[in-house]
């Protein structure tokens, strides 16, 4: 069989769904939510290159490097901002961060 | 003239104004420092527990720290007015005149004009001295009674300014000012029932005195309506003047035609009965004696009370003219004076007994006007200030000697500690019983008599039988104060003692007046002179002329009032001296008629089964259902409700957890995808 366009979307689809429920039914800590996250973004990327090489755009590839970097930042962003919290809190539990609670 | 007119109405104005607004604490605390006003505050304050804890009538603990220029200078300014009053009345005694003096354009409105005039004909003049001459006595008597309390200021503020509203009634040239003076009076009373309001009950009287009287205000509004309705004027002289044109007249209201002039009299009667107190509205002057002492000789004895007596007196033409009206107020002055005295009979608090005998009095006055003997009710008005504010000053003196004590059954044995007050009250009883000589025997004959040529037996009867009553209780009351075996604490007849100077002289002047006003007055009041004397201001009917003739009345009626006076002596004589056991027996003996007595006819039960009652619940069926269920509930309280449950449902959806925020964006971005995928972006 050969592995065209549609399996990569699949592939970068069934990523997506597992960030996203990632998200949601996570009920541990906010490391696993930031680690959804970056599953989210790499299904992004999957379909970026897929799409480059499909269409012979090299445009995309450019944009999922970009991604990538964002990404980076992002992670290294979301565990600082974790770390400090952890120092103030004391726990990282979904559970516990709902300050916003109205 | 007209200066000196205008000086003895408005005199009391300006003392009032001044001693209220410029004497009394609040203007004094004005520019303190807060602080020092807050401290000074709580310390009055718990003074004015320590001093009314007991049912103390003068305040013994307090002390006055404020100024004493206040009650110094309304005293002098009545004293002004009293000395000027009593020039105006003898100018009157020899030239009698209508003087009218125009204050300001008041009212003008459509047909209705009412202009504030000083109208002094000699009953005006009659009233003049007798409200400027008590209300000066009382001043000066305050000055001692009221020494221990710490607002006298707003004490003599208010006496002022209930002599100005009363001064205005009296001198009052239209229905209108009439009515103004009316209410002013009545304010003045519920000022100063109220004067001690840390006293729950001081409160609930000056409520009931305000409210009881709003019922005879209804009618007396309604007959001023009336009579602007019919004559088309409130001015007095216009309505006299129209008024036998409508004679016999009948007036159209709704399906009824009842005779116009009756109707108008009734209901301007009702306002009278409610002023003076009269059977069926009197229930508010008993309790008016929560009130200071002196309040209740000036107010509730000799001139507010009076005014219903004055107003009928003043509408003398009109109530001439209307003759089923005149019967009704025979029959409530009749009613009036038994009942009260009946109630009389067997009160214990000193200042009730002489509340039901002022009661009983204002009764003999109604039957007088009724009768038609206008004359002969003014002259018992004039008289009974006298005297009846001599025994309220009187009793007030044996409260103040033994320490603010009201009931009589803890009195006893005074009459060698309080000598003075002890003559005092006995000259009152005197008059008031109508001895020979004294004033009671001129003007209250003079009504028994009247009531007798009139024809009316049943007022005749009642009013003997009251005058019997009178006596017996006059002196009772004298005998359970001054005689037999001193039944106050020991501690308390350690500290009996004699009045200050200050107060005792007021005693002596209206001893005076008790002895003599009727003397020197009656020729002019009742007697020979009396047309010339009253002139136009007093339509008098023609029993006054009738008791004039010899032999119109038999001389066993001319002396049932003496017989009356001696019977009630020896029985209270026997009762409460010569064996203090039959009162007991007695009460034991006939004990329903004993506690009906007591319990004042339950009057105060029956209204409050009839009347209280159904409008506490009207009241609070109102509150609870109509405000608080149907308006809070559907109008602020039902709408707040709503929008709190609203926005507990809305706050609920901030769980505060990112995921679900995350969430319904997600759901947010999936429905906008979908929806620009599949929907209407085309």
């Amino acid at each position: 069989m050969e592995i065209g366009l549609s399996q990569y979307l699949t592939v970068a689809a069934i990523i997506f769904t597992v960030g996203i429920f990632g998200i949601f039914l996570n009920r541990k800590n906010v490391i696993v939510i930031l680690m959804s996250v970056e599953l989210i973004l790499l299904s992004v990327n999957i379909n970026l290159v897929a799409f480059s090489t499909f269409l012979g755009d090299l445009v995309g590839q450019v944009f999922a490097l970009l991604v990538l970097t964002v990404a980076a930042g992002e992670a290294a962003i979301g565990l600082a901002i974790l770390v400090t919290y952890f120092r103030n809190r004391g726990t990282i539990a979904v559970e516990d961060i709902n300050l916003m609670k109205g | 003239m007209n200066t000196v007119l205008s000086a003895i109405v408005f005199l009391p104005l300006i003392g009032a104004l001044i001693a209220g607004l410029f004497g009394t604490k609040l203007f004094r605390e004005l520019g303190k420092d807060s602080e020092v006003y807050g401290e000074h505050h709580a310390h009055a304050h718990d003074d004015h527990h320590a001093a009314h804890a007991h049912d103390d009538d003068h305040g013994h603990h307090g002390h006055s720290d404020g100024p004493k220029w206040p009650m110094y200078l309304t005293t002098a300014l009545l004293c002004l007015c009293a000395v000027l009053s009593w020039y105006v009345f003898a100018g009157f005694l020899h030239e009698p005149r209508v003087e009218k003096i125009e204050v300001l354009h008041w009212i003008n409105s459509g047909a209705l004009s009412a202009n504030w005039m000083i109208r002094v004909d000699t009953l005006t003049a009659v009233m003049l001295v007798v409200v400027n001459t008590v209300s000066a006595l009382v001043h000066v008597y305050s000055l001692g009674y009221m020494s221990h309390d710490e607002s006298q200021p707003r004490f003599f503020a208010y006496l002022s300014l209930f002599t100005f509203a009363m001064l205005m009634l009296v001198t009052a040239d239209n229905l209108v000012q009439m009515f103004f003076g009316w209410e002013g009076v009545g304010l003045a009373s519920y000022l100063l029932i109220g004067f001690w309001y840390q006293r729950d009950s001081a409160c609930a009287a000056a409520m009931k005195a305000f409210i009881v009287n709003r019922v005879g205000d209804f009618g007396f509004a309604l007959g001023i309506f009336g009579v602007f309705l019919v004559f088309q004027t409130v001015d007095f002289d216009t309505i006299f003047a129209a008024a036998p044109a409508m004679a016999g007249k009948p007036m159209q209201f709704l399906a009824w035609a009842p005779d116009t002039l009756t109707v108008l009299c009734l209901l301007l009667f009702m306002g009278a009965m409610g002023k003076s107190a009269q059977f069926l509205l009197h229930t508010w002057l008993p309790d008016a004696m929560e009130g200071p002492t002196p309040v209740s000789a000036l107010i509730h004895a000799a001139t507010m009370v009076t005014a219903g007596v004055f107003m009928v007196a003043r509408l003398s033409p009109m109530f001439e003219l209307a003759p089923h009206a005149k019967e009704f107020v025979v029959v409530i002055g009749a009613i009036t004076a038994f009942f009260a005295a009946s109630v009389g009979l067997v009160q214990n608090d000193i200042k009730r007994v002489i509340a039901y005998s002022t009661c009983s009095q204002l009764g003999y006055m109604f039957v007088a006007l009724g009768v038609g003997a206008y004359g002969a009710g003014v002259f018992h008005l004039f008289t009974h200030a006298f005297f009846k504010a001599l025994l309220f000053l009187s009793a007030g003196s044996v409260i103040h000697a033994v320490s603010g004590e009201q009931d009589m059954r803890k009195m006893g044995g005074l009459g060698p500690y309080i000598k003075i007050t002890f003559a005092m009250m006995v000259i009152g009883n005197l008059a008031l019983t109508g001895f020979p000589y004294t004033s009671g025997f001129f003007s209250k004959d003079a009504i028994i008599e009247a009531a007798y040529v009139a024809g009316s037996g049943f007022a005749f009867w009642a009013l003997i039988i009251a005058a019997i009553f009178t006596s017996f209780y006059s002196w009772r009351l004298t005998f359970m104060t001054f005689n037999g075996k001193p039944r106050a604490s020991h501690e308390v007849m350690e500290h009996v003692h004699e009045s200050p100077m200050v107060m005792l002289i007021p005693l002596f002047v209206l001893a005076a007046g008790a002895l003599f006003a009727g003397f020197v007055f009656k020729d002019y009041f009742i007697g020979h002179y009396f047309k010339e004397f009253w002139g136009t201001s007093l339509a008098n009917g023609p029993v006054m002329e009738e008791m004039e003739h010899e032999g119109a009345v038999p001389s066993l009626v001319k002396w049932s009032p003496f017989v009356a006076m001696v019977l009630g002596f020896v029985v209270a004589w026997v009762f409460y001296i010569r064996d203090t056991s039959i009162p007991k027996r007695l009460a034991e003996q006939h004990q329903p008629l004993y506690k009906f007595l007591l319990n004042k006819w339950y009057f105060d039960e029956l209204y409050d089964f009839i009347f209280v009652r159904p409008t506490m619940w009207l009241g609070r069926f109102l509150w609870k259902k109509g405000d608080g269920f149907i308006i809070d509930g559907f109008g602020p309280d039902g709408v707040s409700s709503v929008v709190n449950d609203v926005t507990r449902g809305v706050v609920r959806l901030q769980t505060g957890y990112l995921y679900h925020y995350a969430f319904a964006m997600m759901i947010g971005v999936a429905a906008l995808t979908s929806w620009f995928l599949f929907g209407g972006a085309h």
